[in-house]
């Protein structure tokens, strides 16, 4: 294990390149890429490496990046493509078709604002547009967590079990450009956390169409299989969480990431890098007698309901961020999380860093005087408001 | 049924495929020109590994219902812009694990005129090894018959009810343009070009592109019967030109139309798109012409046509 400077877009890239190199004993490894702002040096570090049995295609557009890749995985390869933002949303048409063909392709976002007006910066909105395709989501608080999420994502996606995509989450910017310490395992220890990939659906000899027309009743059945090995991808994802312990000697966050949890009465959550400036503001909060904690949603979908039940539980007072907006709602963690917090819980939702607006220590120490200061919720707040 | 020796008075051989690559009991139209391009790629397949890469077109329709697959072949249906994306990915892996199968790409005029032509743009530029076929069938067959921008001049469609008043694009113009290893338009009227053509292109390495015109009774209002008639004259009339470009540079005419009247007013009159809106030959006679003339400079055979 050696420690290298990287930022998360070529963390996020060596991880796909050690697990690329790692399938070259199978069917290898193919990708389709496209260049968008934040996330275009994660695909240029990908095309400036020589993959053993590997090949990465420079394509025209975000659709056909998972064009290729869906092309490739069909053909029993490792896959592997990064976008963002606009580039996501064009790519979405071809997401849905990985997700419904069970392709275990690995999917990194630069969470960026969609556009226009254009605005390059941090939005969890492009990928929360997707989170009812079918795709495995995760966000990433730091560099270290996108490597090792990305490298555990293909033994996740391509567990039999579970056989999906899988979207890795990391803000743009906040978390793409900002270069950091970042262990690097051996590609000896890839090889052997990393099995060749397997797709049992494959091209291969014998006559059979993947993707043709179903009836209703067939729809719903592969739905409900879909949804299944969804929800059992929690636990396969604890299974994966012991195997990277074994492996590389250090742990792999978990669904959710609770933070001084157990005697609080007020928690903030929230998603990605905002979840680290919560935990800092829970740490000064404290030492002014606050009983506040933090809990960090890193596995989106499948939601961890029990979870964060579990974490929830008892708790009276949520405040709940989102760097996103389904307009003529609210934030989207927010309006997911309602279900999950006791029944008699105030949950109040901050609207947090839209738009890529900085979330500091401040804000979220406000936000809690707020929502302290609460008798019943109210309607989502966005933080100018404050 | 799919079995009798109907291709242009051939038989079906012990050199044929053995498994048909769309299979009896499909669910295409009768008389649509795909089914027998099909029978056709069958025969000039032979032995070889195939996978047929099908965006969202008639040709998805044709896999059939799940379980069962209409095609004889490992059949990937895409969505409708990716059909040259994902074979670029599935050539690519093929490559990479040394094998020899050869990767088809089998779309309509919408999935590569219209909605598709960027990706199979950018697929030839990158010289992807893949065979592209085009099934032009010059409407959206899928959708109930709506113009695509293969529709040739003066055809009624349903979005286009008084007839279409833009030329067809000219797609192997553009293709030629790419300077891909070959690209070539065939005419199921002559199936010994034809199988030429298929056996050529499949052994080429690289972008290789066929374009083929495909009756659609449906969407022409034609007999079903007389599809092959149609092509026949389509080509004799000059309307469909049959040549082949190889590197974008030679381009070779394969079959020299007579340019008549006769043959062009046959085909205008056996399919309602064209009765309907009042065309006539003298009205498509200029476009044919100017074609003909620019593919004469370009082939550098100057054989004058009879009205040029």
């Amino acid at each position: 294990m050696k420690g290298e400077l990287l930022s998360a877009n070529h963390a996020a890239a060596l991880a796909a390149t050690l697990a690329a190199r790692a399938n070259r004993f199978g069917r290898g490894f193919c990708s389709g890429v496209y260049p968008i702002t934040p996330s275009t040096e994660c695909m240029e570090f990908l095309c400036n490496q020589v993959i053993e049995k590997g090949k990465v295609v420079r394509v025209e557009s975000e659709h056909s990046a998972m064009g290729v890749c869906i092309g490739a995985s069909a053909a029993g390869a490792r896959s592997f493509t990064a976008t963002a933002s606009n580039g996501l949303a064009y790519m979405a048409e071809n997401c849905v078709a990985a997700a419904s063909l069970r392709l275990p392709i690995v999917l990194t976002v630069a969470n960026r604002t969609m556009g226009p007006p254009w605005n390059i910066w941090a939005d969890h909105g492009d990928a929360l547009m997707l989170r009812d395709l079918g795709l495995i989501q995760f966000y990433c608080a730091d560099n270290q967590e996108v490597f090792d999420t990305v490298l555990a994502a293909f033994r996740l996606a391509e567990d039999p079990r579970v056989l999906m995509p899988v979207m890795v989450c990391m803000e743009g910017f906040i978390l793409s450009h900002t270069v950091a310490q970042t262990d690097v395992p051996s590609q000896e220890q890839v090889d052997a956390f990393l099995p060749p990939t397997r797709v049992p659906q494959q091209l291969g000899s014998t006559p059979h169409s993947l993707g043709q027309m179903e009836l209703p009743r067939q729809t719903e059945a592969h739905r409900k299989q879909h949804h299944e090995a969804m929800r059992a991808a929690g636990a396969v994802l604890d299974e994966v969480r012991a195997e990277f312990g074994r492996h590389f000697d250090r742990e792999l966050p978990g669904a959710v990431v609770p933070y001084r949890m157990g005697d609080a009465e007020t928690v903030i959550v929230s998603l990605g890098t905002m979840g680290l400036t919560a935990e800092r503001v829970v740490d000064s909060l404290r030492e002014r007698g606050q009983q506040v904690g933090a809990l960090r949603v890193r596995l989106f979908r499948p939601f961890p309901v029990a979870d964060l039940r579990r974490q929830l539980a008892g708790k009276k007072r949520i405040a709940v961020l989102d760097r996103d907006l389904s307009v003529g709602l609210g934030g989207i963690l927010w309006s997911e999380l309602r279900g999950v917090a006791d029944p008699g819980a105030l949950v109040q939702n901050y609207l947090t860093g839209l738009g890529g607006g900085d979330v500091c220590p401040e804000h979220l120490e406000r936000i809690v005087d707020d929502v302290c200061s609460r008798s019943e919720a109210g309607d989502p707040v966005f933080l100018e408001e404050l | 049924m799919m079995n009798e020796p109907l291709l242009g008075g051939m038989a079906q051989t012990v050199l044929d495929r053995g498994e048909p690559l769309l299979r009896p009991g499909n669910t295409n139209c009768g008389g649509c020109g795909m089914s027998n391009l099909m029978q056709m790629l069958r025969r000039a397949v032979a032995d070889r590994p195939v996978q047929l890469i099908i965006p969202a077109c008639c040709g998805a329709i044709a896999a059939g219902s799940f379980p069962q697959s209409g095609y004889g072949a490992p059949t990937l249906l895409t969505t409708f812009a990716s059909a040259a994306a994902a074979a670029s990915g599935a050539a690519n892996v093929a490559q990479l694990n040394g094998e020899e199968t050869r990767v088809i790409c089998l779309a309509g005029d919408g999935g590569t005129y219209d909605i598709g032509f960027a990706t199979m743009s950018a697929a030839a530029e990158r010289n992807e090894d893949i065979l592209y076929i085009c099934y032009d069938n010059e409407i959206y067959g899928n959708t109930g018959g709506q113009r695509s921008s293969a529709t040739p001049a003066g055809a009624v469609t349903s979005n286009t009810p008084g007839g279409k008043k833009e030329e067809k694009k000219d797609l192997m113009a553009i293709m030629a343009a790419h300077r891909i290893p070959y690209a070539a338009s065939i005419s199921l009227a002559h199936a010994d070009d034809t199988m030429r053509k298929l056996r050529h292109a499949l052994d080429l390495k690289g972008f290789r592109f066929l374009h083929v015109l495909s009756p659609c009774p449906t969407g022409w209002k034609s007999e079903p019967a007389l599809g092959i008639e149609l092509v026949r004259l389509a080509v004799r009339s000059g309307i469909y030109p049959v040549f082949e470009v190889f590197d974008g540079q030679r381009h070779q005419i394969n079959i020299e139309p007579d340019f008549s009247d006769e043959a062009l007013e046959m085909y205008l009159s056996l399919q309602r798109r064209f009765q309907r809106s009042g065309l006539k030959a003298s009205d498509l006679r200029p476009a044919i012409d100017r074609h003909w003339q620019h593919l004469r400079v370009l082939s550098g055979r100057i054989v004058p046509a009879k009205r040029v």
